[in-house]
């Protein structure tokens, strides 16, 4: 082939970023060629496809292993560690009903009306703190990454040319994010169990093991659903918003620091609580953990948490199809 | 047993479109939008036989990635169909996905993985086995010359650096088609024409090949064939002689003068009966005259020019190139 290498117009004033060319960059013709006459036959399945997806997300995890420890870490141990430590020590010289701090104040009284049942105020804690990281971690672990897979280079294009529909691609996502979430749940027990003043114990009964895994395994899927949805409905400029309208208020509001049935003296805020996932993750929990406080029935939280995995899963895979294939 | 989706897939395929590598048939797409619609592309009609490396040429917005994009069923057409290594595009999106490499325009390798790792999973992906998708990836490294940055993270790379390492990433699993959107846009002359090299190689080793790009150099020094695409339109195809020949081998000279230009100054200087001349145009102060005849007619026009009192301000000629024919078919000037 007759070609000449003039350089090109236009090069130079595109600005363009010069390459330092290394001894032995410059790739061998030979080589090159060899990569089509010598080149092992792919047999690409959707299981196997599907099982290097997740070992691609396990070793992404593994990298940043320690900041998403972190993460899971420090946003219950801090909780216990005031809530179930600091104040215990300091509740004695506490003014409950006077001008004292809100916040505090309330999730003390909420303390205060569990301790009257004879249950510490981190019984409470323990279901609310794994609900609330389940959020937390479908969040980072699913809709963050997307925000960023979906916005400048959209590095998403990487995997939607994989070999297989777009919609398994959706569901590997929710995969990869309720496992992180689980992981991230699992990790509040034991600092819970472990953090809080003397005598100060958790009150733990798992009697239904079975059931146990059903409600952590269905606010692990609920969440990561939820990741997906938001992640890709959300315009990534204002990804910061998700925090202010739906991290926290689903916290604060999702019986955390209270269980569901104490809300009884503010009829309103329990019924419209109801539509916070988070609120049926705190209570499932509390039944199945911490069966001493009184919470929801059971067949109310699965139907919520599995109902809303299927819907949030299916509509979050459709908005993925469409942000995907323009 | 190896893919179920894609064995389907090929029974379901419509006969004799097997031979074409890839094949469009009126192939449009309008983007919704509530500024207006807007039509990338217009109906576009390809037949690229395997082995072939065929060139989308055009200017920046002429619809390109966006043909590229539906050819590799990023991009979902609203009109008209399109065949990849015999398959469907929007009825088997999967079967098309096994069978080609892509080099997106935008840098899509996988930021929170290594050099290696960007090669061995996509090797994964495209149902390797860990050991045999390794053994690839060393390979490709190599042959790619990312022999030392094989452990560094994939932002970490130079921008030819990461443009060689998404092209080996579209070649780990053999694909029948490799498309390249843009590949050498933003890297500097050197690094350009080190992957011209690369591309070269491929091709004799009969990789069909599709690239777009806005570069006309790039165009002629790699493609059998060439499409000339504008307002999603492809105005000429073919290879480059005949292009030129189609577009009736003209040079092109454009003369600029000090002052406004009579609008008959054609007629009344006689260029326009000039037997080379077949076309003139004159715009405010600037002459243009395509001729089959590269010799004198730059000299002809100046003192033409000079007999009407019109000093010349700035004149140029163009021999017959992608950029003449550029110019007889849209009689605008190539904007890269």
């Amino acid at each position: 082939m007759a070609t000449t290498f003039q350089p090109p117009r236009g090069a130079g004033k595109n600005g363009a970023a010069v390459d330092a060319p290394s001894a032995g960059d410059a790739p061998v013709a030979e080589s090159i060629a060899a990569l089509i006459t010598d080149a092992p036959v792919p047999a690409p399945t959707l299981p196997k496809t599907f099982g290097a997806m997740m070992a691609r997300e396990f070793r992404v995890l593994r990298r940043n292993a320690v900041s998403t420890f972190m993460r899971s870490v420090m946003q219950p141990l801090l909780f216990v560690f005031v809530f179930s430590y600091v104040f215990p020590k300091i509740g004695s010289g506490f003014s409950m009903g006077g001008a004292v701090a809100s916040g505090a104040g309330s999730a003390a009284a909420a303390g205060a009306s569990a301790s009257a049942s004879g249950v510490s105020f981190s019984t409470i804690l323990l279901p609310g703190l794994m609900a609330s990281m389940f959020l937390m971690q479908g969040m980072f672990g699913t809709t963050m990454p997307l925000v960023m897979e979906f916005s400048w280079q959209r590095t998403i294009e990487d995997r939607a040319l994989a070999p297989v529909p777009i919609a398994v691609l959706g569901l590997q996502k929710i995969t990869a994010g309720a496992i992180q979430a689980f992981i991230g749940a699992i990790i509040v027990f034991p600092i819970v169990l472990l953090v809080h003043a003397a005598g100060q114990a958790p009150s733990v009964h798992v009697t239904n093991w079975f059931l146990f895994a059903l409600i952590m395994v269905a606010s692990s899927t609920v969440t990561a659903s939820l990741g997906l949805l938001l992640g890709t409905v959300m315009d990534p400029r204002k990804i910061q918003m998700v925090f202010a309208i739906v991290l926290l208020p689903a916290t604060m509001l999702g019986c955390v620091y209270y269980p569901w049935s104490a809300l009884h003296s503010i009829r309103w805020l329990q019924i419209l609580v109801l539509i916070n996932p988070m609120v049926y993750m705190s209570e499932g929990l509390r039944a199945v953990l911490t069966p001493s406080i009184g919470h929801m029935p059971v067949w109310a939280v699965l139907l919520a948490l599995v109902g809303g995995t299927i819907v949030f899963a299916s509509w979050g895979v459709r908005t993925f199809r469409n942000r995907v294939v323009a | 047993m190896t893919t179920t989706t894609a064995q389907a897939a090929e029974l379901t395929e419509p006969p004799g479109k097997g031979e074409a590598a890839i094949k469009t048939e009126g192939l449009r797409k309008t983007y919704k939008s509530s500024r207006g619609d807007v039509e990338a592309v217009r109906g576009i009609d390809l037949d690229i036989p395997a082995g072939e490396f065929f060139g989308l040429l055009g200017p920046n917005g002429a619809g390109k990635s966006t043909t590229i994009g539906m050819l590799t069923t990023l991009v979902a057409p609203t009109g008209g169909r399109a065949w990849v290594a015999g398959h469907d595009v929007v009825a088997t999106p999967v079967a098309v996905k096994r069978r080609i490499g892509v080099v997106t325009q935008n840098n899509t390798l996988d930021m929170q993985l290594t050099v290696a790792e960007n090669l061995q999973f996509r090797s994964r992906f495209f149902g390797l086995p860990a050991r045999v998708a390794a053994r690839r990836a060393d390979q490709l490294i190599d042959a790619f010359g990312l022999g030392d940055r094989r452990h560094a993270m994939a932002d970490q790379l130079s921008g030819g650096q990461a443009r060689r390492l998404l092209i080996a990433r579209a070649l780990v699993h053999q694909p029948d088609v490799l498309f390249l959107d843009e590949p050498t846009a933003g890297l500097d002359p050197q690094t350009r024409v080190n992957l011209w090299d690369i591309l070269k190689v491929l091709h004799d080793q009969g990789q069909t090949i599709l690239l777009t790009t806005h570069y006309m150099e790039e165009a002629e020094a790699l493609c059998d064939r060439i499409a000339v695409v504008d307002h999603g339109l492809i105005l000429a195809e073919g290879t480059l002689e005949q292009l030129k020949e189609d577009a009736g081998a003209v040079t092109v000279v454009t003369v600029r003068f000090e002052g406004q230009l009579p609008s008959d100054f054609a007629e009344r200087t006689g260029l326009a009966e000039h037997p080379a001349v077949t076309r003139v145009e004159t715009d405010g102060d600037q002459l243009r005259v395509f001729s089959t005849e590269p010799e004198g007619v730059l000299g002809e026009v100046i003192s033409q020019g000079a007999a009407q009192g019109l000093h010349v301000r700035d004149a140029a000629q163009l021999k017959p190139s992608l950029e003449t024919v550029f110019l007889t078919l849209t009689g605008r000037e190539y904007r890269e």
